[in-house]
């Protein structure tokens, strides 16, 4: 990212939420402030930045909300009302609405795709043609995901202000979902891939460790999703291939791991779990950073991460977190153990199961317990089930790799 | 997510469409009109074609020899592409749900699935 670019995006949502307590309406501030966007990005990296960034995308912005304005006025024929609108040089507030904005973005009316977008250009200063690119969407699908969701919010009657205190913990939960969902969205880069391409998953880490330094974090669970982003992030130029294609785990090169990522990660997650009630990010972060510190496969720490799934399957239960006890429970006790937790979870007649059966990942985990067991054929089976129940291409190419070298073994 | 809903017609769809007034065709492509701006207005629209009949197919082999493009046969072939739609939603619910709105599923005739998705993510 170009400092240019940085300082853009950086600024971007703090000049929203000035422009928005000044003038009150969100849907128009928040056009005006993308067109400012869109001149910034043109002029910056041209000219220079400028001394205050934020101050130059609140007047930018601000002159085309009131060109903006009036001309909406003139069609209305009623002048008199655009006298009022000259701007009042009013200090920029020292408060910081960037929480505000993030959680309006997050509104519990709009749908999960409709946050995201909302999300990346009010808070993340990403042009409408950027987040188009990213999600792979028509740059018309975004813009009108954008607007219908100001609508929603416009309707909804909620203004710019701090939801109050007994829904504050239920909308930042929320608004973490966003910005993990927005994370996962991200792309690991492979060779060939376009660099105009934006990162989603440093966007969301941008974006996360802005929640962080906005708000306090009385649940730990932001600093949480921050440290489980950062260990995840730091794996990733070992994910991949100089083909493309997918490194498990246990055979990726560890020296091509982020190291200050990692330490970043681990300082934060071991910081919250002194001082924070423990929460499922935390809990997920901190079996990353097992993994993350672990010289091998061999020498993880699989009694500690096996712990800790056992609590993350108390506070947060689901399939995946079933699956992952089940991963951790076949390296302490051996992989046949790890199967008969397996068919007794699918059996599991609490909902989860049949859910478990179905999906693609416990078809693959069950291949490679039948494959550490020595059990080849039944492996190649299951990996070619798994194959087929993807929706991930490179997973796909993955588990169909699998299938076919343990077929010739045979 | 991305679902391709896909809309097939067969001899039974097909002639009752042969057997509609160009009123009610008329009527029949406002209806898919529609939907398309619906979607387009809910940010959930990617694509959509409908095709030409499939006597203007054309099977491609390409060879040493060189690229020929042959006519046919698929008139044997009963259920036929007849158009797509390419969506992005939340989830499948809400795909089976925009499908079930075609008038071909009346027949049996919309295929919903999911897109591959191309990106290398998480650990394996």
């Amino acid at each position: 990212m170009s400092d240019a670019v940085r300082a853009l995006r950086d600024a971007a949502p703090s000049a929203l939420a000035v422009l928005v307590r000044r003038y009150g309406d969100f849907e128009a501030c928040e056009d005006a402030m993308q067109e400012a966007l869109i001149a910034a990005s043109a002029q910056w990296p041209r000219d220079g930045v400028p001394d205050s960034p934020r101050a130059w995308l609140v007047s930018v912005a601000g002159r085309r909300y009131i060109d903006q304005v009036r001309s909406d006025v003139a069609r209305r024929r009623r002048e008199a009302l655009a006298a009022d609108l000259e701007p009042t040089p009013t200090p920029v507030p020292a408060v910081d609405d960037t929480l505000t904005l993030f959680l309006l973005c997050c509104h519990p009316a709009l749908a999960r795709p409709a946050q995201v977008a909302l999300t990346l250009r009010a808070v993340g200063g990403l042009t409408t043609a950027e987040i188009a690119r990213a999600l792979l969407v028509p740059e018309a699908t975004v813009a009108q995901r954008i607007s219908r969701a100001k609508a929603r919010i416009r309707a909804s009657g909620e203004g710019f202000r701090m939801p109050r205190a007994d829904e504050l913990d239920a909308r930042l939960a929320a608004l973490r979902n966003v910005l993990y969902l927005i994370f996962t969205e991200g792309h690991t880069a492979s060779s060939g891939e376009s660099l105009a391409r934006i990162d989603l998953s440093a966007e969301a880490i941008r974006l996360t460790r802005q929640l962080h330094d906005a708000a306090p974090d009385a649940s730990g669970e932001t600093t949480g999703l921050l440290a489980l982003m950062l260990l995840t992030d730091a794996r990733r130029a070992a994910r991949a291939d100089a083909a493309g294609a997918l490194v498990p785990l246990d055979e990726q090169d560890r020296d091509r791991w982020d190291r200050a990522m990692i330490d970043e990660g681990v300082s934060l997650v071991t910081e919250v779990l002194d001082r924070a009630p423990i929460g499922p990010y935390q809990l997920q972060a901190a079996i990353a950073a097992v993994h993350d510190e672990a010289a091998s496969t061999e020498a993880t720490d699989w009694i500690e991460i096996l712990g800790l799934y056992e609590l993350l399957a108390r506070l947060a239960p689901g399939p995946m977190v079933t699956l992952g006890r089940i991963v951790a429970l076949a390296m302490v006790e051996g992989p046949e153990a790890g199967l008969a937790a397996l068919d007794r979870a699918e059996d599991d007649g609490r909902g989860t199961g049949p859910m478990l059966a179905e999906h693609h990942r416990t078809w693959a985990v069950r291949a490679h317990l039948l494959e550490r067991s020595g059990s080849t054929d039944a492996a190649s089976l299951a990996f070619a089930e798994a194959a087929r129940r993807t929706l991930n291409g490179p997973e796909q190419r993955y588990l169909a790799s699998k299938a076919e070298a343990l077929r010739s073994i045979r | 997510m991305k679902y391709l809903i896909q809309i097939y017609s067969n001899p039974e769809s097909r002639a009752m469409w042969e057997s509609f007034s160009p009123e009610q065709q008329a009527e029949g492509y406002a209806y898919y009109q529609g939907i398309n701006d619906e979607l387009a207005s809910s940010g959930e629209f990617v694509a959509s074609e409908a095709l030409a009949d499939i006597s203007m197919a054309k099977r491609v082999t390409h060879s040493d020899g060189g690229t020929v493009a042959s006519d046919g046969p698929f008139a044997e072939t009963k259920e036929l592409l007849a158009g797509f739609y390419l969506v992005d939603v939340e989830g499948e619910q809400r795909a089976v749900e925009i499908a079930a709105r075609f008038p071909e599923a009346e027949f049996g005739l919309i295929e919903v699935r999911p897109v591959l998705d191309m990106a290398a993510r998480g650990d394996v």
